[in-house]
């Protein structure tokens, strides 16, 4: 089938709108890091004046930046691995096993992810903060308390990706290993994780980023000592200043590790994806 | 970042239970292994029951209950009012009901404009990138990188593009093209509501476009083939062969969107702060700003039962409307 003339224009004005509308701000972005204060505060332009690393100097110390990202990076780290690994077994049920419950399970499971978070903000809210009144286990504006509150936002999804996953490998490599004598645990372990390892990947790098994006309850359930990127970076605009140079360039870090790992991993998204919605 | 991608989807199941129905004949039948699927369930039950089930209910409970400031730290001695909170906040001849019903109408024309126009972009994309060419696999990363980026660090971006004085918007309409003679704000008045709107289908297009690309893979190649053979033109192709194809796609898509575009709350936080502008006041951020502010969560919680039952109507519907449309077509 031959792309006519017509055709290939559209594509190419499709293609350049679209590239323009998402490179600006990617653009923005990197290039104002990369200018001294003045220029971000005397209007914008499109090049800096007198390219600078400075930003990146200065952000560590305008904010604790440092202890920002250290928490982000062991509360999403954590919730990333306890909700794959809690995930895991879910997922090995649901794909191997015929049992009662099967379908209400799934259902349930997925549509809490379709609630509203501010619905669970308040109570959550006033569990954490009444828990800790009465049993001293400090939940609110502790990390920990975040951890068990991210691992249960990508857990339905991390399960519904990685049923797609175990689904594409063959039950005939379960049965081979039963017919050696190996247990349940054992197949899981043995056969089907080797076979799934870039989709657990794929899974664990979309859980981490749902813990590093997360806003709402990180900007209620921390303090000082537990805030996180998605509050920490407010800090930068001040009263007397915004620093818009050192946000731009503190954005630019936070953003690379998960882009990347997006990036590398897309085509097991794409996979995950079609296992489950497309059928 | 709010990350839901699926309805629940329960007859998917289906093809896999009649391998496993043979199953038992040849395995050993006992307690334990009966047992077994419903250990390997048991912590993702605990811990949604935990963080999203009990909540709920609590909420439910909560919205019954005068909680107001002075019972937030006991709030086992909050006062029981049954509807009390439902009437005050639901009253839209109250100051209270005119401003929630005010925030419903701009979150629905906002998830409507927004989910629209992510579909659009994301099929243009889609349909573009279907064929290959040179540079194909770049474009296709590039595309992906507003989802990927962290919410906050992408709108703080957007917040930067905006300003009034230093942005890169006003640098360009007026100082530039000089198609505006001052310096709108687009961060405060009426401008806000269309700001808003463009940075949610810049976070939210790469996401419809992933999953429409993910659809158009299993479109098979021959029915372009025989569209072409009978003499059909992009468009009617693009009628008659894609769309059709990518309708299980658009199912779960648009309604996934949808709702999490009508519960967002990150894009307005991070774009104007805890306290938006009235014409982009979308309800999750009215709810946030009620309860905490006054630290009312008697209402607040009243409020969010309310959205949570909308929620559930339009989708119930949604899912009830687009099934009886696919049966009537087979």
């Amino acid at each position: 089938m031959r792309e006519t003339a017509g055709e290939r224009w559209g594509r190419r004005i499709v293609l350049t709108l679209l590239t323009l509308f998402v490179v600006i701000p990617l653009y923005v972005m990197v290039t104002s890091a990369a200018k001294p204060l003045q220029d971000v505060q005397n209007g914008f332009t499109w090049w800096p004046s007198r390219p600078t690393l400075q930003p990146f100097v200065d952000m560590w110390s305008t904010v604790p930046l440092a202890r920002y990202l250290v928490n982000s990076l062991v509360v999403s780290s954590v919730a990333a691995i306890c909700s794959v690994t809690v995930a895991i077994f879910a997922a090995f049920a649901v794909s191997r096993y015929r049992f009662r419950g099967r379908g209400v399970f799934s259902v349930t499971v997925l549509s809490t992810q379709m609630f509203p978070g501010i619905l669970f903000l308040l109570p959550l809210f006033l569990i954490y903060v009444n828990l800790g009144n009465a049993t001293g286990i400090e939940l609110y504006a502790s990390r920990t308390g975040l951890v068990i509150t991210y691992l249960t936002f990508s857990l339905p999804f991390s399960i519904w990706m990685l049923v797609g996953y175990f689904d594409s490998i063959p039950r005939g490599l379960d049965e081979a290993a039963q017919v050696d004598g190996a247990g349940p645990l054992r197949i899981l372990f043995r056969v089907i994780l080797p076979a799934a390892v870039p989709g657990v990947v794929a899974v664990t790098v979309y859980a981490f980023m749902t813990a590093w994006g997360e806003v709402l309850f990180a900007s209620v359930m921390t303090d000082e000592g537990s805030r996180t990127l998605a509050v920490g970076l407010q800090g930068y605009s001040t009263q007397f200043n915004v620093y818009w140079n050192q946000i731009m360039a503190a954005s630019l870090v936070v953003s690379i590790p998960v882009v990347a790992g997006f990036l590398a991993l897309q085509r097991y998204f794409v996979a995950g994806l079609t296992a489950g919605a497309v059928k | 970042m709010a990350t839901s991608t699926t309805a629940p989807d329960a007859d998917r199941h289906e093809p896999l239970a009649g391998s496993s129905a043979r199953t038992p004949a040849r395995r050993p039948r006992g307690p334990r292994r009966s047992l077994l699927p419903y250990l390997l369930l048991a912590p993702a039950v605990v811990l949604e029951l935990a963080i999203h089930v009990v909540p709920m209910v609590v909420g439910v409970w909560m919205s019954l209950l005068e909680l107001t400031q002075f019972h937030i730290r006991n709030w086992s001695t909050a006062p029981f009012i049954g509807l009390e909170n439902y009437r005050a906040t639901l009253d839209f001849n109250s100051a209270a009901g005119r401003e929630l019903l005010h925030s419903f109408w701009i979150t629905l024309a906002y998830s409507v404009l927004s989910v629209g126009f992510a579909w659009l972009l994301g099929i243009a994309a889609a349909v573009v990138l279907q064929r290959p060419f040179r540079g194909r696999a770049i474009l296709r990363a590039l595309f992906l990188t507003p989802y990927a980026l962290p919410v906050y660090a992408a709108v703080i971006t957007w917040s930067f593009l905006l300003q009034r004085d230093t942005g890169l918007v006003n640098h360009v309409l007026v100082d530039q093209l000089g198609v505006l003679g001052e310096r709108p704000f687009w961060l405060i008045g009426d401008n806000s509501f269309w700001s808003l709107l463009i940075v949610s289908v810049w976070r939210n297009w790469p996401f419809a476009f992933l999953c429409l690309m993910a659809g158009l893979q299993n479109v098979p190649g021959e029915l372009y083939e025989a569209a072409a053979i009978d003499g059909a033109g992009f468009w009617r192709r693009l009628r008659s062969v894609t769309l059709p194809m990518l309708r299980p796609v658009n199912l779960v898509l648009l309604l996934v969107l949808f709702l999490w575009t009508f519960n967002d709350f990150n894009t307005p936080y991070v774009l104007f702060g805890g306290s938006a502008p009235e014409q982009a006041d979308l309800i999750s951020i009215h709810i946030y700003r009620s309860s905490f502010k006054t630290w009312d969560f008697g209402s607040g919680s009243a409020m969010s039962v309310a959205l949570l039952l909308f929620l559930l109507v339009v989708s119930a519907a949604y899912l009830l409307i687009t099934n009886r449309r696919r049966d009537d077509n087979a």
